[in-house]
């Protein structure tokens, strides 16, 4: 079905439902490599105004991906709470924002509402918010998470600590997490990319991580992001395994490139489920996806990146996780182009998954072949630390030296704690203050160098040889 | 680069810890943001990563260093690198005002050579030219076409440019995406049979070719040798990876971990790849 709108002088019209979305979409550079974009401003307004008339309800009758096709549309109709719905099934896309940004939206009823949206919903939603609808909207939105710790309670701010090194070496790897230790991140997860994807590796990498996390009773989480595969592999074998790991898209194409399906990612589940080893709750996935990745593995089904991000959520929901981030400026110019798509798109995520119900955090990250700088980060962080987000991701100094990107500084982490009034998840909080890091107003100062702390963590006997 | 250094005023408690690792541990804080002197020093990394983005490679000079070897200058589709950062797919097709260049060149050979500039001009200028002489070395008998020097070019452009040329194996050289800690890093692309079209996971892939990563006579010991077994076996990719693996092992050379030597182009993700 065709879709028109005038604006002016000029009639537009939109051959189906995808290519009205696509060109609702802000501008950005993977929807023009892909072909999808709205060639002019006008045209992307028109299909705004078309967009904001057209009832929700057309999204449950009408699937951009086919259902044929692919598993991930059968997941999001099959597990579609209808009476979840109800409270806004009379409502068109446009009636839809005013109502999320109404008093009336409140935390309780949002959560209510998350199994009730599809994730083309929330995606076409978001494309008539601004910056400041998807902040507003985001916060009232609470997402809480457990495994040995608790994520996303309101006034707290986590990060994941990514201790990255070129060549998975252990002592490279305990001085980075030791220095993000020192700054209170690590709250969301102690994660590592490996260099390598071997089995044996990430044992090795995982029984040094346990190790460490016991050594100093801390209270969270730990995870080598290695293939799902490969966590399944290592769980067999008895690894000290909390965290399955997984890169996943929007469309059963687009996971088949990442090796993965939705089978085998419950496999995966119930395998960790069976290791028991969270203690406050047992939410044990991570996942992380990204604007692009379902174009780059040519598997968009010429449907705009965003509304293919959105669906990527909905394939995370099924499965209950302790994390899921968006990658947002990794993926490379060519899908954002520069600060300000990286910033929209950040903000997106973030509000797309949190109205699906997802406990989300950001890489607040870019490549070096982007248009952007720390100083777009420190936006992105600050608009993010303001919408609630429940995690970002920091390494020393805001250099990864594995995967050559910029994330965020274990510095911008205590910062924005700082300056938002935001803390780390309470058990953590507990655990840093009892190493005598936190001051009598629950900051967390610079440690001088005599630090007990310091002393204690970095005291040779205790580092991996 | 220098490693980030340790606050100047105190005892540097990280000191036992900086020889493991190139992150930038224990910079200090000044409040609760970083100290001056670790700011500027990002930003210094971060200009030169920028810089080598940007930068433009003196291809007259590389022709210059590689004489008397024949070379071209071509250009892919993208005419500069705004539009070379937006569309990849520009940077993967020859221009169609040079393709006859390329046409007139037309022959039998065992292997075509292409330079390209990718996302590090510092990479191509500096580890190019020395590159090529040392590979040539170990493979004397090869029937080689005239060497390529592509500008705002990708890895999969070598495809079109050696089926053109008619060359049954393409190995090209390329600029690769800066990091802060090294901006001049060159990687290696061996295709058998290219044409157009050919997937990433036909290729294989030697990656770090720099000052502090592999040196060129590593580079050329193992891609001379992948050559040679994809001449034989009449395949790059995938399965010639874990045979090299294998064969690699079996020599003695564990010293060198070869997921990072010998690997597969892997996806953009941040996983499962990476």
């Amino acid at each position: 079905m065709a879709y028109h709108s005038s604006l002016g002088v000029n009639r537009h019209r939109f051959d189906d439902l995808k290519t009205l979305l696509a060109c609702a979409s802000p501008r950005r550079s993977g929807d023009e490599l892909a072909g999808l974009a709205a060639d002019s401003d006008e045209r992307r307004v028109a299909a705004r105004h078309a967009l904001a008339e057209l009832p929700l309800r057309v999204f449950l009758d009408e699937a951009l991906v086919p259902y044929e096709h692919d598993e991930v549309t059968r997941l999001i109709v099959d597990s579609h709470d209808a009476v979840a719905f109800a409270p806004v099934s009379h409502m068109s896309v446009g009636q839809f924002r005013n109502w999320l940004l109404s008093y009336a939206a409140n935390t309780e009823a949002l959560t209510a509402l998350a199994p009730g949206l599809t994730p083309e919903m929330v995606a076409a939603v978001s494309k008539l918010m601004r910056n400041q609808d998807l902040i507003a909207v985001a916060a009232k939105c609470r997402v809480v998470s457990r495994f040995r710790n608790t994520l996303g309670l309101p006034g707290r701010l986590a990060c994941r600590l990514q201790p990255n090194h070129p060549t998975d070496d252990p002592l490279g790897i305990a001085a980075s997490t030791l220095d993000g230790l020192l700054f209170g991140a690590g709250d969301a997860v102690i994660g590592l990319n490996p260099a390598g994807d071997s089995v044996p590796d990430t044992i090795r990498l995982l029984e040094m991580f346990d190790a460490l996390r016991q050594r100093f009773d801390i209270p969270t989480q730990s995870c080598v992001l290695a293939h799902v595969t490969t966590s399944l592999r290592a769980m067999e074998r008895g690894a000290p395994l909390d965290l399955v790991f997984q890169s996943i898209a929007g469309s059963e194409a687009a996971n088949a490139g990442f090796g993965v399906n939705l089978a085998l990612l419950r496999e995966a589940r119930e395998a960790a489920l069976g290791l028991k080893r969270g203690t406050v709750g047992n939410d044990c996935m991570y996942f992380e996806t990204g604007q692009g990745s379902a174009l780059s593995a040519n598997a968009h089904h010429g449907v705009d990146q965003q509304t293919m991000e959105v669906r990527a959520y909905a394939v995370a929901r099924a499965y209950q996780p302790l994390l899921v981030n968006t990658v947002v400026g990794f993926i490379g110019p060519e899908y954002l182009y520069d600060g300000k798509q990286i910033i929209r798109a950040g903000l997106e995520d973030h509000c797309c998954g949190k109205l699906l119900g997802l406990p989300m955090g950001v890489d607040v990250c870019y490549t070096n072949h982007a248009e952007a700088d720390q100083d777009d980060m420190d936006t992105l962080l600050t608009l993010l630390a303001t919408a609630g987000v429940n995690f970002v991701i920091a390494v020393p100094g805001a250099d990864d030296v594995m995967l050559s990107y910029q994330s965020l500084s274990y510095h911008d982490v205590v910062a924005t704690r700082h300056l938002m009034q935001l803390r780390p998840a309470p058990e953590f909080e507990t655990w840093l203050a009892k190493m005598g890091l936190l001051d009598e107003h629950g900051r967390l100062p610079p440690p001088g160098a005599n630090h007990r702390a310091l002393q204690q963590l970095l005291a040779l006997e205790n580092l991996p040889r | 680069m220098s490693l980030p250094k340790p606050p100047s005023s105190e005892v540097d408690p990280f000191a036992g810890l900086r020889v493991a690792t190139r992150a930038r541990i224990g910079l200090g804080r000044a409040g609760d943001a970083l100290p001056t002197e670790a700011l500027l020093d990002f930003q210094a990394a971060h200009a030169r990563a920028r810089d080598a983005v940007h930068g433009v490679v003196d291809f007259a000079r590389i022709a210059e260093q590689l004489q008397p070897l024949p070379s071209l200058l071509l250009r892919s589709r993208a005419p500069d690198r705004t539009s070379y950062l937006r569309r990849p797919d520009w940077g993967r097709r020859l221009h169609a005002d040079d393709l006859p260049l390329l046409t007139a060149q037309r022959g039998d050979y065992d292997l075509a050579l292409v330079v390209a500039d990718g996302l590090s001009a510092a990479a191509v200028n500096a580890h190019a030219a020395p590159f090529i002489v040392e590979l040539l070395r170990r493979i004397p008998n090869w029937k080689l076409a005239p060497v390529v020097l592509a500008q705002q070019a990708r890895v999969a452009l070598g495809d079109e440019v050696a089926q053109t040329l008619g060359a049954r194996l393409v190995v090209v050289l390329i600029g690769e995406r800066p990091g802060l800690s090294i901006a001049d890093s060159l990687g290696i692309y061996l295709t058998w049979e290219p044409h157009l079209g050919r997937a990433d996971s036909e290729r294989n892939c030697i990656s770090n070719i720099h000052g502090d990563g592999l040196s060129y006579t590593q580079a050329a010991d193992t891609l001379s040798w992948l050559m040679s077994e994809a001449r034989a076996r009449h395949l790059t990719g995938i399965e010639l990876k874990v045979d090299a693996a294998a064969a690699l092992a079996h020599a003695g050379e564990q010293a060198t971990p070869l997921p990072s030597l010998v690997r597969h182009p892997t996806p953009k993700q941040k996983a499962p790849g990476s």
